[in-house]
C-alpha cells in the first residue's frame, strides 16, 4: 500500500496530468483509495498502469457497489496491484443514478486490463452499470432474459419465482 | 505343414447343439466378466466394488440386465429410425459370429469339434465380422442425430482403418509360421513346440495393442471417451440397445482374447489330460481379459492425433517389419 | 503438431454500444433472442465449423459450466464459456445476514476452498473492526488453510486424471481427501463447510488428539504424493497428453488477471502467502514451486509440489502451535466462553445480543485477499455501521481464471480442451456464487 502522503502525491500527479481526474483520496484501515472522476477513469487507470513510477499493472478485481442512501449512488472499484512492490491501490469511481430508466455509464477498461472483461460484465449484470466500449456486454451470471439489477440495494430479497418445466410456459417470452 | 481339414463335417444336429452351447457359455461368460471387471476395478481403486446384490455381489450383473431390460426404449427425434435400431444389432451380431471360430479344443471322439466352425479362411473370417461391427458403431453414431455421437462415429471409423491393418499384419507372422489360416491348425501347430508368443512376441504386442483399439477399450476408447464425447456413439442409446453395445464390447474382448490365446498362447494346449483343454482355453482367455481390465485401471486415454500417429507411425511399420523378418526366417529354415 | 495460439487483439474487438445494437437497458439482440455471438460468427464466417454445446450437463466441465465450442474437425477454433447455472445470489443473501451468519454463506461459494473463503471474509471484517487475532488463532487458520489446499488440489488432481481417462487416480486422491475431511470433522464437527473461522479467531480450539492425527497425516501424505507421481509421471500417455498443451504466455496470464498455480506454472513466483502479512506465513519455512513453460504438465507439477509444501507448513504449524486463546478477547465481537453463560448475567446478555443481532461494524470498506488453492480469493466488504454488511463481493479466482480458457484451448484439440479445463480447475460454485 502507498502510505497516506504517497497517496496524495499520486493524486496530485494524476491531476497535474489529467485535470480533475482524481476528486479525492481516502486512507482507511491501511488501504489506499483514490476517488476518481468516472469520466476520466480510463485516463486514471491508464496512467497508473503505464507510468513507470507507479506501474500498477495487475488489476486484481473490479466490482460494483450500491451505497443507496448516499448521493452518488453507485461505485465501481478497481483493485490495482503492483506486484514487484506488493502495493495495492483501490480506484473508486462514484456514479450517480441517472434516475427513471436510465443506467449509470462508465468507460470500459477491457482494452487496458483484459481481466476486466468478465468482471465488468458481472458489475453490469448485478448493478446495471453500462460499460461503454465493452466488447461483449451481456449478463453473465443471471439468465440472459432477466429483467432487473439484482444486487442493487432496493432490489428485494426473495420473491423470485422458481420456474419448473410444468410452469415454464407462464414465463414471458417463452417459446417452445 | 498342416492344412484345415475341410473334408471333415459333423452331423447337423451336433452343429446346432454346439452353437447353442457355445452361445450359452459365452453369454453366461459376459456377465461374469462384467462382474469380474467391476470387482477387479474396485480392488485396483481401493474400494470394494459391487457387494450388495446377492452373496458378495454375485447377482449384480443380473440386476444390471434387468434394469436395462426394464428401461423405456427411447429414441431421439433427430435419429434415423431404421438405422438407429439396426446398429446395435449389427454390433452384437458380428461379435457373436466371430465367436464361432474360437476353438476350445480339437475334434473330440472323432465326430465333435470343440469349436463353432473351423473355416479354412479362419482368421480372415474374424476380420470380416470385426469390420461389420464398426459399421454398427458408425451407423449408430451417425443415425443418432447427435453431434457427440457423430464425432464418436467419425473417431471409430478412423480408428478402424488405422488399427485393422496393423492387427492383420501382426497375425501374418503366426500364419506364416503355422502355414494355415485356421485357428485350430494354428493352435495344433503350437502343441509340440513353444507357443508363438515367444518367436512372435512383437506380433503379440502389436496384436494386443490393436486389439485394445478394436474393442474400444481404454486407452483407446476414443469413440466413447466419456470425458469429451459423453460416451460418443452410444450417447443417445438407452435400455437394451445400449445394453447391446455394452455386451458386444465385452464379447469382442472375449473374441480378441480368444484369438490371441489360440494364435499366440497355444490355444487349448497345456499340461494335464486332454479333457482339460477347454478349461485351459478359458483360463487363457480370462488372463487376457484381466489384462484388459488392468490396463483400463491404469492408463489414461490417448488423444486423437496421438492415436493416429501410434497406429500409422509405430504399429504399422513395426508390424510390416515383423512380417518381413518372419518371412525371411520361414524361407531360410 | 500443436498449432499455436494467437492472442486476440482486444483493440480490434472493442466496439461501441451502438455498433453492438443495444436496446434501452443495454441488452443486445443476442440477449433478447438467446443466441450468442459465437453461433452467429460461426454461421457467417466459416460454414465448415461445427458448433457443439458442452455442458451445462457434461461430465468434464467440473460442475455446470457450459462451453460453446466451434470445432473444425477435432480442432477447437473458438470457445465461449457461459455460466450462471448455479448462481444462487450468495453475495446478495449475505447483505441480509449479520456478519457472523454470513460466514456459512461465503463458504459455499467455492465449495472446495471453504477455508479460503472464510479467511478472506473474516479478514475483511477484522480489517474493518481493526481487530487483531491472537497468534494461536492465526496458526490454526494457517493449519486449516493448508489442509484445505491439499484437499482442493487432491480433488482437482483426481478429477483431472479422470477426465484424461486415468480412472483409478480419482479414487486414490479421494481416499486421502477423506482423511483430510476426517480432520476437519474432528476440529469443527463438519466435513465440508465447517464454519470454523470466526471473526476474531477460530470457533473452537482443536480437540485433544487432533495434533497427533495431523502428524499421522503429514507422515502419510508425502508417500501418497510419491505414489501419484509413480503412477502418472512416467506414464508416456499422460506425458504426451500434458506436455506442451494449453500454453499461455506469462505476460498474457498477468493481463488476464490469472493467479494461483496457473500463474506460477508459467514461471511467475507470485504467492500471496509470501507477500501479504495478514496471516503469519512469514514464520513458516516453505517454498513456492513455479513452472517454466506454463503447459499443463507444469500446472500438474506445481500442484503436486504445492501439496508437499503444504504438508511442510502443516507440520510446522502443528509443532509450533502457540499457546493461548484461540479467539480475540473482544467481547463486543466474539461470543463469551461457554462456561461463563451459567454464572455471568452479562455474558448471557452478551451472548444473546451477539446471536440475535450480531456485532456492529463501523462504516468503511475493505478488500482482503487470501491465497487459496486456485489463486487470490479477495473479499470486498462495505460496512454501513449496522450489524449486516452492505456489500459483500468475492473476487473468485475461478471466475477470473476462466477468462484464460479460450486462449488455452483455441487451436488445440477437443481432448486438450478437456485437459486444459481440468488443469484450470474451476469451481462453478465459486464462479457463479
Amino acid at each position: 500500500m502507498p502510505d497516506a502522503p504517497g497517496l496524495e502525491l499520486i493524486a496530485h500527479e494524476i491531476n497535474s496530468r489529467h485535470e480533475g481526474a482524481i476528486v479525492g483520496t481516502a486512507f482507511e484501515h491501511g488501504q489506499a483509495v483514490l476517488l476518481a472522476d468516472p469520466g476520466l477513469i480510463r485516463e486514471t487507470l491508464g496512467f497508473l498502469r503505464d507510468e513507470p513510477a507507479h506501474a500498477y499493472r495487475f488489476l486484481a478485481s473490479v466490482h460494483g457497489a450500491d451505497y443507496l442512501p448516499a448521493a452518488p449512488r453507485f461505485a465501481v472499484h478497481y483493485e490495482l496491484l503492483n506486484m514487484p512492490r506488493v502495493e495495492r491501490l483501490r480506484v473508486k469511481a462514484l456514479l450517480a443514478d441517472p434516475g427513471d430508466d436510465g443506467l449509470p455509464e462508465l468507460d470500459s477498461v477491457v482494452d487496458l486490463f483484459p481481466t476486466a472483461d468478465f468482471q465488468e460484465r458481472e458489475a453490469h449484470d448485478f448493478f446495471g452499470i453500462v460499460f461503454r466500449g465493452h466488447p461483449d456486454l451481456r449478463r453473465i451470471l443471471m439468465p440472459e432474459d432477466y429483467v432487473g439489477w439484482p444486487q442493487r440495494r432496493d432490489f428485494p430479497i426473495g420473491g423470485e419465482p422458481v420456474i419448473f418445466t410444468a410452469t415454464e410456459d407462464t414465463v414471458p417470452g417463452w417459446t417452445r | 505343414m498342416v492344412a484345415a481339414d475341410v473334408g471333415f463335417a459333423e452331423a447337423s444336429w451336433i452343429m446346432v447343439v454346439k452353437s447353442l452351447v457355445i452361445f450359452a457359455v459365452i453369454l453366461g461368460l459376459v456377465p461374469m466378466i462384467l462382474l469380474l471387471e467391476r470387482k477387479l476395478l474396485g480392488r485396483f481403486q481401493a474400494r470394494y466394488g459391487p457387494n450388495r446384490v446377492g452373496p458378495k455381489g454375485l447377482l449384480q450383473p443380473l440386476a444390471d440386465v434387468v434394469k436395462l431390460l426394464s428401461k423405456e426404449a427411447y429414441k431421439p427425434d433427430a435419429a434415423v429410425p431404421i438405422l438407429w435400431a439396426i446398429a446395435p444389432a449389427l454390433v452384437i451380431l458380428s461379435a457373436t459370429a466371430t465367436l464361432a471360430i474360437i476353438p476350445f479344443g480339437d475334434v473330440a471322439d472323432g465326430n465333435v469339434g470343440l469349436y463353432g466352425i473351423d473355416v479354412s479362411i479362419g482368421i480372415l473370417y474374424a476380420f470380416a465380422f470385426g469390420s461389420i461391427s464398426f459399421y454398427g458403431l458408425l451407423l449408430g453414431g451417425w443415425s443418432s442425430g447427435s453431434k457427440y455421437s457423430f464425432m464418436g462415429a467419425m473417431r471409430s471409423a478412423a480408428q478402424l482403418i488405422s488399427y485393422e491393418i496393423s492387427m492383420g499384419l501382426a497375425l501374418l507372422g503366426v500364419i506364416m509360421m503355422a502355414g494355415s489360416l485356421s485357428l485350430v491348425d494354428i493352435a495344433n501347430a503350437q502343441a509340440d513346440t513353444i507357443w508363438y508368443v515367444i518367436p512372435q512376441f512383437v506380433g503379440f504386442l502389436i496384436f494386443m495393442v490393436a486389439g485394445f483399439a478394436e474393442t474400444n477399450r481404454p486407452p483407446f476408447d476414443l469413440p466413447e471417451a466419456d470425458a469429451e464425447l459423453v460416451a460418443g456413439y452410444n450417447t443417445e442409446y438407452g435400455g437394451m440397445r445400449f445394453g447391446s453395445y455394452f455386451m458386444a464390447e465385452y464379447m469382442e474382448m472375449v473374441v480378441v482374447s480368444g484369438i490371441a490365446a489360440a494364435m499366440f498362447l497355444g490355444g487349448w494346449h497345456g499340461p494335464g489330460p486332454d479333457w482339460l483343454g477347454p478349461i485351459w482355453m478359458l483360463a487363457k482367455i480370462m488372463v487376457l481379459i484381466c489384462l484388459f481390465i488392468w490396463v483400463r485401471a491404469t492408463l489414461p486415454r490417448l488423444r486423437y492425433d496421438q492415436l493416429m500417429s501410434l497406429g500409422w507411425k509405430v504399429l504399422l511399420p513395426l508390424a510390416t517389419l515383423n512380417v518381413l523378418v518372419t518371412a525371411v526366417l520361414v524361407v531360410v529354415t | 503438431m500443436n498449432p499455436t495460439t494467437r492472442a486476440p487483439d482486444y483493440a480490434d474487438t472493442v466496439r461501441t454500444p451502438e455498433e453492438l445494437g443495444r436496446d434501452a437497458i443495454g441488452r443486445t439482440e443476442a440477449q433478447v433472442i438467446g443466441t450468442s455471438p459465437i453461433e452467429r460468427t460461426a454461421i457467417e464466417r466459416e460454414e465448415e465449423l461445427f458448433t457443439i454445446n458442452m455442458g451445462p450437463h457434461h461430465p468434464a466441465t467440473h460442475g455446470v459450466l457450459r462451453l460453446l465450442v466451434s470445432l473444425e474437425g477435432e480442432v477447437v477454433r473458438d470457445l465461449k464459456p457461459v455460466m450462471g447455472y448455479v448462481h444462487t445470489g450468495i453475495e446478495k443473501s449475505c447483505e441480509d445476514k449479520s456478519y457472523w451468519k454470513a460466514i456459512p454463506f461465503i463458504e459455499r461459494m467455492d465449495y472446495l476452498a471453504y477455508y479460503s473463503n472464510m479467511a478472506a471474509f473474516c479478514g475483511a471484517a477484522e480489517t474493518l473492526l481493526d481487530l487483531e487475532i491472537p497468534p494461536r488463532a492465526a496458526w490454526l487458520r494457517i493449519l486449516h488453510l493448508e489442509l484445505n489446499r491439499i484437499h482442493s488440489h487432491l480433488v482437482g488432481l483426481g478429477t483431472s486424471a479422470l477426465d484424461l481417462g486415468a480412472i483409478s487416480m480419482f479414487w486414490y486422491c479421494f481416499r486421502e481427501r477423506d482423511t483430510i475431511l476426517d480432520l476437519f470433522e474432528m476440529s469443527s464437527g463438519q466435513r465440508m463447510h465447517t464454519r470454523y473461522f470466526q471473526v476474531g479467531g477460530v470457533a473452537e480450539d482443536i480437540p485433544v488428539g487432533f495434533a497427533r492425527k495431523v502428524r499421522e497425516f503429514c507422515a502419510l501424505m508425502p508417500g501418497r504424493i510419491a505414489e501419484y507421481e509413480a503412477l502418472l509421471d512416467h506414464n508416456e500417455i499422460f506425458l504426451q497428453r500434458m506436455k506442451d498443451v494449453g500454453i499461455v504466455p506469462r505476460e498474457r496470464l498477468l493481463e488476464l488477471g490469472v493467479t494461483g498455480p496457473l500463474l506460477r506454472a508459467a514461471g511467475e513466483p507470485w504467492d500471496l502467502r509470501k507477500v501479504e502479512h495478514a496471516l503469519p506465513y512469514a514464520d513458516f519455512e516453505f517454498d513456492v514451486p513455479i513452472g517454466t513453460v506454463g503447459d499443463n504438465w507444469d500446472r500438474y507439477r506445481v500442484r503436486l509440489a504445492e501439496m508437499r509444501e503444504s504438508v511442510r507448513i502443516i507440520e510446522q504449524a502443528v509443532d509450533g502451535l502457540p499457546e493461548g486463546s484461540w479467539i480475540a478477547d473482544e467481547r463486543h465481537v466474539v461470543l463469551p466462553p461457554r462456561h461463563e453463560l451459567a454464572t455471568s448475567m452479562e455474558a448471557l446478555i452478551q451472548h444473546f445480543k451477539l446471536v440475535t443481532e450480531g456485532f456492529r461494524v463501523p462504516p468503511g470498506e475493505a478488500y482482503f485477499p487470501v491465497e487459496g488453492p486456485r489463486g487470490e480469493y479477495g473479499v470486498f466488504l462495505v460496512a454501513d455501521g449496522s450489524a449486516k454488511p452492505a456489500r459483500v463481493h468475492m473476487r473468485d479466482p475461478s471466475f477470473v481464471n476462466l477468462q484464460a480458457l479460450r486462449e488455452m484451448c483455441v487451436g488445440g484439440y477437443v481432448a486438450d480442451l478437456i485437459a486444459n479445463l481440468a488443469m484450470l480447475d474451476p469451481i462453478l460454485g465459486g464462479i457463479d456464487r
